[in-house]
């Protein structure tokens, strides 16, 4: 055993991983120190996530050594890692909705009076926890009544009240408003002091200059930079997460946008308590438009209102001049939405090509009060051709057909009803590269016959590939409006969208 | 350990207390409406019986079987399940233990023998929905049927005397002072349930097992395990149920219990239980319970036939959850 490693809470060396023989982790070295604060961080499918999989205990690594506290471990399961101190912090998962603060706190290690459960014991040790924190969250309320930057503190209390020297923070303040914010990080600086160790995962660069003392970057499953936060620039992290000299599979193509285009959508002064304010922007005919945010920005929120699903609470979106309030609304209008999660909100993953493909449009394929199936059959034909959806049949159920055929299905549905405007949130998220480039080219052609598109997505390279015009947005507020053109490069929205 | 620093949010002392009345008020519905209807009842036919002592008893009497399976629904939809199968086994538990008594085994291996044949039951659905991972509803749908069709078959639907007086006078006829002993059952019942459910850590895993399953399997709760003994408890009671009914009526018959899956769900329902886990209270149950019986009660000595009276404590019901509803959010 080295000398460094008794310094270390946790030093991982040459960790590797494959799934279905794809390596996600190739060699991983990190460590950290007792009483730091680490963040981590990389791209989607950087490997952070497979790697604190292993950390507690959910997957087991390849090859490689795991020591904690300078002692190798295997971790088998997340017992073992919960018994070497280390612990998750999960936004939702691992608190019961319906029991209470104290009651979740010390489920499945209640303090007991023989046979019965002290409850008045478990309420006032929770009490003492959620104080230690500074936290005046009443131990008897029920999770499902508290904020989820309370909810996140009660877990802490959890991981605390276990006696977790290692606490990992996925993103924790995705969801939090700015004061919980604040509120958090007094807590994270607090526990430091008190010599717990903290792996920060997070995007957001300006939190992680502000709380962390190192940060360790991955990319396509490697680490490819670890320093005391003091030594490394906000440049030098996008570089280091971005790679050198990479070549784009996805070029953006400058298009003629006709500046006397009439408007289609206009967003006008909306806003929603607690998750955007006074939005207003519009978009004209054949033009594609990005909206660019970090996680919990009020980018979806402003997707659901333009669509109806979750109307403002002020201000007013109109297409075509026409009010719009409710997704019936928004629908005949000639907007459509290719949402976020296309097996929840997509799909209904258990029907057909055929019965997905049908259903916005049942008044279209129906003859008087019958659905004439064959209608819609002869129609979907066209678009699976038309699309490349691979699928053996128009009857295949949507489960069986990959990610990008998938979002194809969702977005044959809406391309029928020929859109005035198309929103796409997160199009290609789980989406194969070469899928994704078909995606961009049918969202492309459809501008180019004189729609509207509004796309969402946390891959810049995505965004800057397709948009003419780039909105970004801030904690719920529009920052700026920038041309494509004045883009020069990824960095530059880096920049931009982390404020 | 860590040192206190100034709080974030004011103290919640006296505010707390008040809050939580407002927010809460919707769980205790049940025990609201139960006084309405008391008080309804007691001016509209009071002077016509309803408010004598031996009426009253009457009630609890009469729901006590209800209340008993209703006890053990409670924890079963706690953890996020249904029985359908509870008044079957009831009736099945009450022609077992009358035939083994027939034979001349005697009334404690007749009673074990009821109970026993409830154990079955529940395992049997147990094993269903945790080893092979069907839905409650449709299980004990099925098991509802063929354990009716059990009973049937077992006297070719004839019905099964007890002669023995005590074992009568034990379940269902006897009086303790002016107490029927039903209503001790179930008093007991509804107390040792409220025991568990609030004050054991069985109770508790319950709870977990129905407000977020995954958050419970990762806090170590073995959740599978939990629902299967919720689902013995509940064959256990509906046997019980079933000696109780056989006791009452010195006699068992295959018809015992036919509803009584549905009149326990409404109690507890209507006690505040939430149908879809996670939140149960004994108490309320029992309320719930002695609910039903009252209004059923109240509408015969109203001298209203049987489909006004259906049709009376339905809508009584589907009001009394519409009040306890929570507003959605």
């Amino acid at each position: 055993m080295h000398a460094m490693t008794s310094l270390n809470a946790v030093e991982l060396h040459a960790i590797q991983k494959s799934f279905a023989g794809i390596p996600v982790l190739k060699d991983v070295n990190f460590s950290l120190r007792k009483g730091e604060i680490h963040a981590l961080m990389g791209g989607n499918g950087a490997g952070k996530s497979t790697l604190m999989k292993i950390l507690t205990g959910v997957y087991r690594r390849d090859s490689g050594d795991l020591f904690v506290n300078g002692q190798r471990h295997e971790f088998l399961t997340p017992r073992d890692s919960e018994a070497a101190g280390i612990a998750m912090i999960f936004q939702e998962l691992s608190l019961v909705p319906t029991l209470t603060v104290a009651q979740n706190i010390f489920l499945q290690r209640e303090p007991r009076n023989g046979f019965f459960l002290n409850d008045k014991e478990a309420v006032r040790r929770a009490r003492e926890l959620l104080l230690d924190l500074g936290e005046d969250i009443d131990p008897e309320t029920r999770v499902e009544d508290l904020s989820t930057g309370a909810c996140q503190m009660v877990e802490i209390a959890k991981a605390l009240s276990k006696n977790a020297q290692i606490l990992v923070m996925d993103e924790p303040t995705s969801s939090l408003s700015e004061h919980e914010t604040a509120t958090l990080f007094r807590i994270v600086k607090k526990l430091k002091e008190n010599g717990i160790s903290i792996i920060y995962i997070s995007h957001r660069m300006a939190e992680i200059f502000t709380i962390c003392d190192r940060v360790t970057v991955f990319r396509d499953g490697k680490t490819v930079l670890t320093d005391e936060c003091s030594n490394v620039s906000m440049e030098g992290l996008i570089e280091a997460m971005l790679g050198p000299g990479r070549e784009s599979s996805m070029q953006w193509q400058e298009r003629a946008i006709n500046k006397n285009a009439p408007v289609i959508l206009d967003v006008d002064k909306i806003s929603r308590y607690g998750k955007y304010n006074d939005i207003s922007f519009s978009i004209k005919a054949g033009e594609i438009v990005g909206l660019a945010g970090l996680m919990g920005s009020g980018r979806t929120e402003i997707a659901q209102a333009i669509f109806g699903i979750v109307p403002p609470d002020a201000g007013a979106i109109r297409l075509n001049g026409k009010a719009v309030r409710t997704t019936y609304e928004a629908m005949d209008a000639g907007i459509a939405l290719v949402p976020e999660s296309r097996r929840q909100q997509g799909l209904v993953l258990d029907h057909s090509v055929l019965e997905n493909f049908m259903l916005p449009n049942l008044a279209r394929f129906a003859n008087g009060m019958f659905i004439q199936a064959r209608n819609g059959a002869s129609k979907v034909v066209d678009y699976i051709d038309r699309l490349k959806i691979k699928t053996d049949s128009p009857n295949k159920s949507v489960n069986l057909l990959s990610g990008g055929n998938q979002q194809k299905v969702v977005l044959s549905k809406w391309l029928v009803r020929e859109p005035k405007l198309l929103i796409l949130d997160e199009p290609t998220i789980g989406v194969d590269i070469g899928a994704k480039s078909e995606i961009i080219e049918i969202v492309r052609t459809l501008a180019n016959q004189g729609a509207a598109i509004l796309v969402i997505s946390s891959e810049f390279e995505e965004l800057l590939a397709m948009s003419d015009r780039i909105l970004v947005l801030h904690n719920g507020s529009l920052k700026e409006q920038i041309d494509r053109k004045q883009i020069t490069s990824e960095e530059v929205l880096h920049h931009a969208v982390q404020g | 350990m860590l040192s206190k620093v100034e709080a974030i949010t004011p103290p919640l002392a006296n505010k707390g207390t008040v809050m939580k009345w407002q927010a809460n008020w919707r769980d205790y519905v049940v025990y609201l409406f139960f006084a309405v209807i008391l008080v309804i009842f007691g001016f509209t036919i009071g002077d016509k019986g309803f408010l004598t002592v031996a009426n009253l008893f009457n009630i609890t009497r009469t729901t006590s079987m209800i209340a008993i399976m209703a006890i053990a629904m409670t924890l079963v939809i706690a953890a996020g399940e249904l029985d359908l199968s509870i008044g079957s086994a009831a009736a099945l538990s009450a022609l077992v233990a009358a035939l083994v008594i027939k034979s001349g085994y005697g009334i404690v291996a007749g009673a074990l023998a009821g109970l026993i044949s409830g154990l079955a039951v529940g395992a049997l659905n147990g094993f269903f929905v945790t080893v092979l991972n069907i839905p409650s509803f449709l299980v004990t749908l099925g098991s509802m049927q063929l354990i009716r069709g059990l009973d049937m078959r077992l006297t070719y639907t004839k019905p099964v005397a007890i002669a023995d007086e005590t074992f009568n006078t034990i379940f269902g006829g006897g009086n303790i002072g002016p107490v029927p002993s039903l209503f001790i059952w179930s008093l007991v019942a509804a107390a040792a349930g409220h025991l568990v459910l609030r004050y054991s850590a069985f109770g508790r895993q319950v709870l977990a097992t129905g407000g977020n399953p995954v958050a419970a399997r990762y806090s170590g709760v073995p959740t599978h395990r939990i629902k299967l003994y919720c689902f013995l408890l509940s064959g256990v009671a509906g046997a019980l149920a079933g000696l109780l009914y056989s006791g009452m009526m010195q006699t068992a018959r295959y018809t015992f219990g036919t509803g009584g899956e549905l009149a326990a769900i409404a109690a507890v329902i209507l006690g505040g239980t939430s149908l879809f886990g996670g939140k149960a209270t004994i108490i309320g149950t029992f309320i719930g319970a002695l609910l039903i019986g009252t209004i059923n009660n109240g509408l015969i000595i109203m001298g209203l036939d049987v489909s006004e009276q259906n049709m009376i404590s339905g809508g009584l019901i589907i009001l009394a959850v519409a009040f306890g509803r929570r507003p959605s959010r």
